[in-house]
């Protein structure tokens, strides 16, 4: 991390700064709980938190920030997994934390503008008693915001069928770097001109500051059901899940844990699990009730036949919720076993997940770190998560490289780096390994295409070639990894 | 099957024609040539760079070459029962997987399994320096840098010159049913609304000539369960309807005159403009034939948060697309400044100075 320098004076700064004493915060005491994201390994005291509650007010305080070239963070409730939210030590803060407003409901559109400070489970909350939800739902959907969302194209559990959040967003209004307003997308199904949509969602708060999202809405299905199904080994059950899928069905929900991660959940939330099965599958079925019960039928035989030793189906609603609060709450389950926890976002092809995870498990006896798997396994996504002691000397290094390995595994195997977290400050050496220089050098043209002088988020999710330089890491083309004859797995 | 890749052929093709500024006219089948402004350019036919590159069905991914004929991944999926989701139009038998990406059109299922662009995963392109770059992948979350792979669904080859795509795939349904009922356009707009937030299994919601029409796609049980919801008073429709409605095959199609594409909020009630309307999309795609000026349509279009394409431009009109807001347009200019410096892939395609 580059250290931080003031290149301006922050009395100065303030002193032409148009905006209500309430909305800005400069002691260390309040600065502090800004020093990180969800991603507490990173951290750095912000040089100032500014919190506008006004669309004109962030217009103002982007274009005196573009006017004296100081850099700005985005930032929404801070949930995020990568570090992009990481503070700067010359640079303004900006929560938008105060746009929690639901600002139109059009049902008829199946549509809800919201302020990007809205949490995500709160939109659902708002249209139930239309019969409506909002369909991404990532685990951390009670505290997350939709404006986080947006900026890291967060997932879920429902994405195979439901997509991730670019497929869930009508439209947006971003302020740019110099202060303009912009309306992206629109409450049609498409929109004339370039798909800036698209560019912005995942773009990690590198493009523009969204003040605004049109969410897209869907009917509650009839009926969700769910079946559990134990396996003796992981690859039996990733050989499952291809069954399933290739038999042309396509469950709202297919998850899958190993050992280490059942025994955590149901520890920790008492969800039913197999704790003696090498790995369980969730898989979760929608729709009418016509439709899910002959789902279900097909589906049980098809676990069986794949040699689950055991399939068992919610018993009603509260079990259904239960078998899925373990599954959600695997990451702090999984905290409890040590005092400190690494996770991974690794996607790769699913046919290869027999062998990833016995790779992760060799490496895992290697480095002496235990590590438990959580697989979004319908849509290939993996969080390894490696536990580690923060204050024995040299762990949190040793995380990191095995962390760096898993990654450039997952792109030898034809995956990527990060399937739903983004890539923020966390991952941005292994962004050298997925792609090429001209890649990246296009990358850093279309970031100049909005924000010129790299005044938004300066040092995040897109390296510089010089930094790659400096880490000499190997780029992984097309998976041909250096050294071919070299065993991998 | 042939295959073919000509990856180095075309960038430096690209490569000599930034040299030289020299605007290159990308095409595949030319099944789109009518769809938006001409290129004066260069010819450069992408249809010899072709060939399925990956396909593995439990992977619900397919990857294949630009210049591979549209029908022949739709054939290849067929056969493991599976479909591109978005429908895609044919309005040739040579329609590319190329071209169908690059202008990014959907047919009736999309606003029940999405767009194009949804369906994009991956692309390997070839930008204005003639610099090959691959963005996305083949899996189904991927976060890794921005997403232009995407950004290249409807951007005409402006962008980039689309060498490989790969896109998810969807288990087809194992049954379709087709519905048809009288009913003026106003009431089945309202029906379209009322039905689509309610989780029925639609899959297509068309109106014209005093016909609604529904598809249904499921599970037998399923897809009956909810025939039956609709009530009794939908008549059985020939299932080929959907075919010629995305190809443009109806009679309603052949006019030669000016064809507008209205894409507007599907909740809308009937735009007041006197002219012949066929209804998509639940509402959300409507097509037009009328007498008013462009500039009546796209304004009225416009109050409620729509766009106007001048589809089939028989007149020749230099005013295709929506006219953008100046900043945005800017932004767009940049972008295209961003890909292709020396402005020579698709030029003026879309719009003058893109």
């Amino acid at each position: 991390m580059d250290d931080a320098t003031e290149s301006i004076d922050r009395t100065a700064f303030l002193a032409g700064l148009e905006l209500p004493a309430h909305c800005i915060l400069s002691e260390e005491a309040e600065l502090r709980p800004y020093e990180c994201d969800g991603l507490s390994a990173y951290r750095r005291l912000p040089w100032l938190v500014l919190m506008p509650e006004t669309v004109d007010q962030v217009q103002a305080i982007l274009a005196y920030c573009h006017r004296l070239k100081v850099p700005v963070v985005a930032r929404g409730a801070g949930t995020g997994l990568s570090g992009g939210a990481l503070p700067l030590g010359n640079g303004v803060l900006l929560s938008l934390a105060r746009f929690t407003e639901i600002l139109e409901i059009d049902a008829g559109n199946r549509l809800a503008r919201v302020q990007p400070g809205v949490r995500n489970l709160a939109i659902s909350q708002a249209v139930a008693s239309r019969g409506l939800y909002y369909a991404p739902d990532p685990s951390s959907q009670i505290a997350c915001s939709i404006g986080g969302n947006v900026a890291e194209n967060a997932g879920g559990v429902h994405c195979l069928k439901y997509g991730l959040t670019v497929h869930n967003i009508a439209a947006l209004k971003v302020v740019t770097m110099d202060g303009e307003l912009l309306t992206i997308g629109s409450h049609a199904l498409d929109s004339a001109g370039y798909d800036l949509l698209a560019l912005f969602t995942g773009s990690e708060g590198m493009l523009g500051v969204i003040v605004e999202v049109s969410v897209r809405l869907l009917p509650v299905p009839d009926y969700a059901q769910v079946l559990l199904a134990a396996f003796d080994s992981a690859e039996a059950a990733g050989n499952a899940v291809a069954v399933i899928i290739s038999a042309g069905i396509l469950p709202a929900g297919l998850e899958m844990m190993d050992t280490l991660a059942i025994r955590a959940a149901e520890d920790f939330v008492h969800a039913g699990y197999p704790t003696g099965a090498a790995a369980i599958l969730l898989c979760e079925l929608d729709g009418t009730h016509a439709e899910v019960d002959v789902q279900l039928d097909k589906v049980r035989t098809l676990l069986t036949d794949a040699g689950a030793r055991e399939v068992r189906m919610a018993r009603d609603e509260k079990e259904r919720q239960r078998f899925w609060a373990g599954r959600k709450a695997s990451f702090p389950a999984v905290g409890r076993l040590s005092p400190d926890y690494y996770c991974m976002d690794g996607t790769i092809p699913r046919k290869h997940l027999g062998k990833v995870l016995a790779t992760i498990g060799d490496w895992s006896a290697e480095y002496g770190l235990p590590v438990a798997n959580v697989f979004h396994a319908g849509d290939g996504n993996l969080h390894p998560l490696i536990l580690y002691d923060a204050n024995k000397p040299g762990e949190l290094e040793r995380t990191e490289a095995f962390g760096g390995r898993i990654l450039e595994l997952c792109i030898s195997v034809g995956g990527t780096i990060t399937g739903e977290h983004g890539v923020g400050m966390e991952k941005i050496n292994q962004m050298c390994a997925q792609f090429s220089e001209a890649e990246l050098m296009q990358f850093h043209a279309v970031k100049q295409a909005f924000d010129p002088d790299s005044l938004l988020n300066p040092g995040k999710a897109i390296p510089t070639l010089a930094r790659c330089a400096e880490f000499g890491r190997m780029h992984v083309h097309h998976g041909e990894l250096p050294f071919p004859e070299l065993d991998r797995f | 099957m042939t295959e073919q890749d000509l990856t180095d052929v075309l960038c430096e093709r690209v490569t000599g024609a930034a040299a030289t500024h020299t605007p290159l006219y990308i095409r595949g089948g030319n099944s789109k040539a009518f769809y938006g402004h001409p290129v004066e350019g260069e010819t450069l036919d992408t249809r010899e760079h072709c060939g399925v590159l990956e396909y593995e069905p439990s992977e619900l991914v397919i990857r294949a070459r630009a210049g591979t004929p549209l029908a022949e991944v739709e054939k290849l999926l067929d056969q493991q029962q599976q479909m591109l989701a978005f429908e895609p139009p044919h309005f040739s038998p040579h329609s590319t997987l190329g071209g169908t990406v690059a202008a990014g059109l959907s047919g009736p299922r999309r606003p029940f399994s999405g767009s194009a662009r949804d369906s994009v995963l991956g692309a390997g392109l070839i930008n204005g320096k003639g610099e090959p770059l691959n963005f996305g992948g083949q899996v189904m979350k991927n976060v890794a840098g921005y997403d232009l792979s995407r950004l290249m669904a409807g951007a005409s080859g402006t962008l980039g010159l689309l060498t490989d795509i790969s896109l998810k795939v969807l288990p087809r349904p194992e049954t379709e049913y087709t519905l048809k009922q009288v009913c003026t356009q106003q009431e089945a707009l309202l029906r379209f609304s009322d039905w689509m937030a309610k989780p029925l299994p639609l899959s297509a919601a068309c109106w014209y000539d005093d016909h609604l029409y529904l598809r249904l796609s499921g599970t037998e049980a399923g897809v009956r369960h909810a025939q039956h919801q609709l009530g009794d008073t939908m008549l059985d429709q020939d299932p080929s309807w959907w075919t010629k409605l995305r190809d443009h095959g109806h009679a309603f199609f052949q006019r030669d005159e000016p064809l507008w594409r209205l894409s507007v909020p599907p909740a809308t009630p009937p735009l007041a403009t006197a002219g012949d309307w066929l209804i998509d999309w639940a509402g959300g795609q409507r097509w037009l034939y009328s007498n008013e000026s462009a500039h009546t349509i796209r304004q009225l279009t416009a109050s409620v948060g729509g766009h106007a394409t001048l589809f089939r431009n028989t007149n020749h009109s230099k005013d295709i697309f929506q006219p953008l807001p100046a900043p945005l347009f800017k932004l767009q200019q940049r972008l295209k400044q961003a890909f292709d410096p020396a402005g020579i892939l698709n030029p003026g395609r879309l719009y003058q100075g893109l």
